[in-house]
């Protein structure tokens, strides 16, 4: 009886301890906090943790080597989401009282849930190649931030790709696409831009949806691509979806190089799982893997040596994945220091941050000033265009790691800026009440 | 010493059959919705407000609805988050096609969208029982997920499959969008909430309710006394799914503001729901709102409350322990009463009613 007693006591408690507001971090004045909403559990953590790794050792590596960006350490605080919207949205209310300057969902449903906070907030979002395809139009979400390239580029470069194996985009005619995609918001964002795509230049789309719950099980799946016998497929998958998705091509005799992932089906893990025969197994990306890179050697030296990293094994630095989540954290701290030069402050807060966004300009020079030459495309974004529909290339792996395989091909851009411009569009009307831009637009210094 | 009866005479039968017979627990109920609509918007910081109590209440909505099928009228269903997804695009189309009714009504009506469907899913509960009932109302849960994706009409041709929230107002001040604060969302939920779940109460302490428990207990016997089983079966069912249906309009439009409607009415959406009824408690309403915060809000208050009381837990780590402790704690509340956090809380009150003096 007195276990009844002391449960309840400490039921009450637990309940009134948790009721407690949470007490806000002490600011101390020469500090910027970036939350990093990451996933190291949960089906999906085969391909977060090595993103989360990446995310926080360039960040890290920036405190170690400089003390912070421009001499403002930067306060690195990560908040498991499992890729679960809820969990994502408690990270983000969680965090949010403690200015934020810049926030990455890091999954294509928190972040559609969190767009429309984003501009009431006042925080900057970036959904670095994920997220809605259409807040790359700056005039309509002008907080968002979807950086260097949207899933509807991807789709396009996978039928520019398609075109240049064939030997024109006038051979599309009668090939057929197979889109093998999580049956998600995330897998379905490239199905309208195939299918104008398809209609343009004459292809069949056929559509392949996984649900979530069937990731590891795709044999009828995979039954009916070898009934329909697509010439290509594009792969729309995540987490533990794309290391099936690969096994299931090699035991059905796919040719496993004219299966062509989405940059997110582009881990290590994903190709290895198919053991030698996936090497050829291609996967568009807009970074370079590996660590022969002046960056990753950085990481290396001021973060890894010091056992300041959280990765299992320093083999996995250089990672496709891990360079992705490094990559990321690169733009926010570029965005930050432009946001520094813009107002001359060093302390910047969220709104200095989005301007620091729409002026970004990464050229060839900046790039290799940060270590990342031959790493990365240059990215240039505006007012308007939140993305820069830049260049993307074909990666392969080749049984140990991802090489480039093909030049920088860029997205078809008349097709996919006019989707864009009628989807931004819309989505300000089925959200009645959108607000309207108001913020400012900063001219380049 | 202060709780018990002695000396609250009931002169009348209506006295003596209200539902609060006890002074103490009738200032108890109205001190706890004092503190809910005037303390908790007062004091309560954004992130409890949004994390923790209207997540508590959206799902303390679903557990009274699901209690009322499976608690009081003994039929088991895991088809509730199939239902609360039914309510959730009927508020979704109702409010697109007539933007100009007020949302609250919205949400209401879509309750009886949601009540229909389950009426048609509550059909072979006239001839199937126990697991099998389980079994066909886990097809509800498949095929109406399946509509939820299939159907891009029931998400307005949206190109990622996605709803979104439109800014509705009541007297000018915006309770769903972006722009609409915790607070407003909040006092508009649990309005909502405490008037289903008065309505709720009514209808189980009456001849509804008793029948539904008649058939409970043996559905044989019930037939016999004169209750028609089918229509009684089916008007658990109904009223099951309104309220579900009513909790997954609330949870689109008040708690999440859009987004993976498809994916958040899951089947696992489901069996969370069934396990709220079970730790908090079958056949019992105030046993609905303990299981709710017991399964949806416990783990959100040990991820972000330990670390908040100075016990550094990060990341994944935390995630993990806040399996195992939530894991645990529902072992550990089976096995010292299997009949849920509801007995726990009469067991308590009778102890008080004879404290200090136990004999």
């Amino acid at each position: 009886m007195k276990a009844f007693k002391w449960t309840i006591a400490a039921a009450f408690a637990a309940g009134i301890a948790a009721a407690a507001p949470v007490p806000a971090q002490a600011q101390t004045q020469d500090t910027i906090f970036i939350p990093l909403l990451s996933y190291r559990t949960g089906p999906f953590a085969s391909s977060g943790i090595p993103i989360a790794d990446g995310m926080r050792d360039y960040l890290e590596m920036i405190n170690q080597r400089d003390g912070g960006i421009n001499g403002v350490r930067i306060v690195i605080e990560e908040c498991e989401t499992g890729y679960d919207t809820k969990k994502g949205v408690e990270c983000y209310d969680s965090l949010r009282s403690r200015n934020p300057v810049v926030v990455n969902p890091y999954s294509t449903g928190i972040t559609l849930q969190l767009i429309p906070r984003a501009a009431v907030d006042r925080i900057p979002m970036l959904s670095m190649a994920y997220g809605l395809s259409a807040s790359a139009d700056g005039n309509i979400f002008p907080w968002i931030f979807n950086p260097p390239a949207t899933y509807w580029d991807g789709a396009s470069v996978m039928v520019s790709y398609m075109a240049q194996r064939e030997g024109g985009f006038d051979k599309l005619r009668g090939k057929t696409l197979g889109l093998i995609h999580l049956d998600a918001p995330y897998g379905k964002e490239p199905i309208p831009v195939l299918q104008a795509m398809a209609e343009k230049y004459g292809f069949t789309l056929k559509l392949y949806p996984v649900a979530a719950a069937d990731m590891q099980n795709q044999s009828a799946i995979w039954l009916n691509i070898r009934r329909d016998r697509p010439d290509y497929l594009y792969n729309q998958g995540w987490g533990a979806m794309n290391p099936t998705a690969v096994r299931e091509a090699i035991r059905n005799n796919f040719p496993i190089d004219k299966l062509v992932g989405v940059w997110w089906a582009g881990g290590d893990d994903d190709a290895r799982a198919g053991g030698a025969q996936a090497a050829g197994y291609r996967s568009l990306s807009f970074h370079a893997a590996g660590t022969n890179f002046p960056v990753i050697q950085d990481i290396l030296r001021h973060v890894a040596d010091k056992n300041l990293s959280r990765v299992a094994s320093r083999e996995r630095i250089g990672e496709n994945l891990y360079n992705r989540g490094v990559y990321n954290s690169m733009l926010m701290v570029e965005a930050i220091r432009h946001a520094q030069q813009l107002t001359g402050k060093k302390v910047v807060t969220g709104e200095d941050v989005r301007r620091g966004f729409e002026t970004m300009n990464l050229t060839e020079a900046r790039l290799k000033e940060i270590g990342m030459e031959g790493f990365a495309a240059p990215v240039r974004l505006n007012c308007a265009d939140h993305n820069g529909h830049n260049n993307v290339f074909v990666a392969r792996w080749d049984g140990q790691r991802y090489v480039r395989d093909t030049d920088w091909i860029s997205p078809i851009r008349d097709v996919v800026r006019p989707l864009i411009e009628d989807a931004a569009k819309k989505y300000a009307e089925a959200n009645a009440g959108w607000p309207r831009r108001t913020e400012t637009c900063d001219q380049r210094s | 010493m202060f709780y018990r009866e002695a000396g609250q005479y009931k002169t009348t039968y209506k006295a003596d059959m209200a539902v609060f017979p006890l002074v103490q627990d009738r200032i108890g109920i109205i001190a706890i919705l004092a503190i809910a609509f005037i303390g908790v918007p007062l004091l309560a910081s954004e992130f409890i407000i949004l994390s923790v109590m209207v997540p508590f209440l959206v799902f303390a909505l679903a557990a009274i609805g699901l209690n009322i099928l499976t608690g009081y009228t003994g039929l088991i269903s895991l088809g509730t988050g199939a239902f609360m997804g039914v309510g959730a695009y009927a508020c979704y189309k109702l409010t697109t096609i007539f933007p100009g009714v007020n949302i609250i009504v919205w949400i209401i009506v879509s309750g009886f969208f949601s009540a229909a469907i389950g009426v048609v899913f509550g059909l072979p509960s006239l001839r199937i029982k126990g697991f099998y009932l389980a079994v066909a109302t886990l097809a509800a849960q498949f095929f109406l997920q399946w509509c939820f994706v299939r159907i891009p009409w029931l998400y307005n041709y949206n190109a990622s499959g996605a709803i979104e929230v439109p800014e509705r107002t009541l007297f000018g001040i915006a309770i769903t969008g972006a722009r609409a604060t915790p607070e407003v969302r909040y006092l508009v939920l649990l309005s909502i909430v405490v008037v289903l779940a008065w309505l709720a109460s009514n209808l189980v302490h009456g001849r509804i309710g008793r029948s539904w428990m008649a058939v409970r207990d043996m559905d044989i016997a019930a037939e016999l006394m004169g209750i028609r089983l089918l229509p009684t079966k089916l008007l658990a069912f109904a009223v099951s799914s309104f309220y579900c249906g009513v909790a997954g309009a609330c949870m689109m439009f008040l708690w999440y503001g859009g987004g993976e409607a498809n994916d958040a009415f899951n089947v696992n959406q489901s069996f969370n729901v069934l396990f709220m009824v079970i730790i908090g408690g079958l056949g019992s309403l105030i046993g609905s709102f303990f299981g709710a915060f017991f399964i949806s809000t416990l783990p959100t208050i040990l991820k972000f409350g330990v670390p908040a009381i100075g016990i550094p837990l990060t990341g994944a780590f935390a995630e993990h322990l806040t399996h195992v402790m939530v894991g645990a704690l529902i072992i550990f509340f089976l096995i010292v009463e299997p009949h849920g956090l509801a007995r726990l809380w009469q067991i308590a009150k009778q102890k008080l009613r004879v404290w200090p003096f136990p004999y």
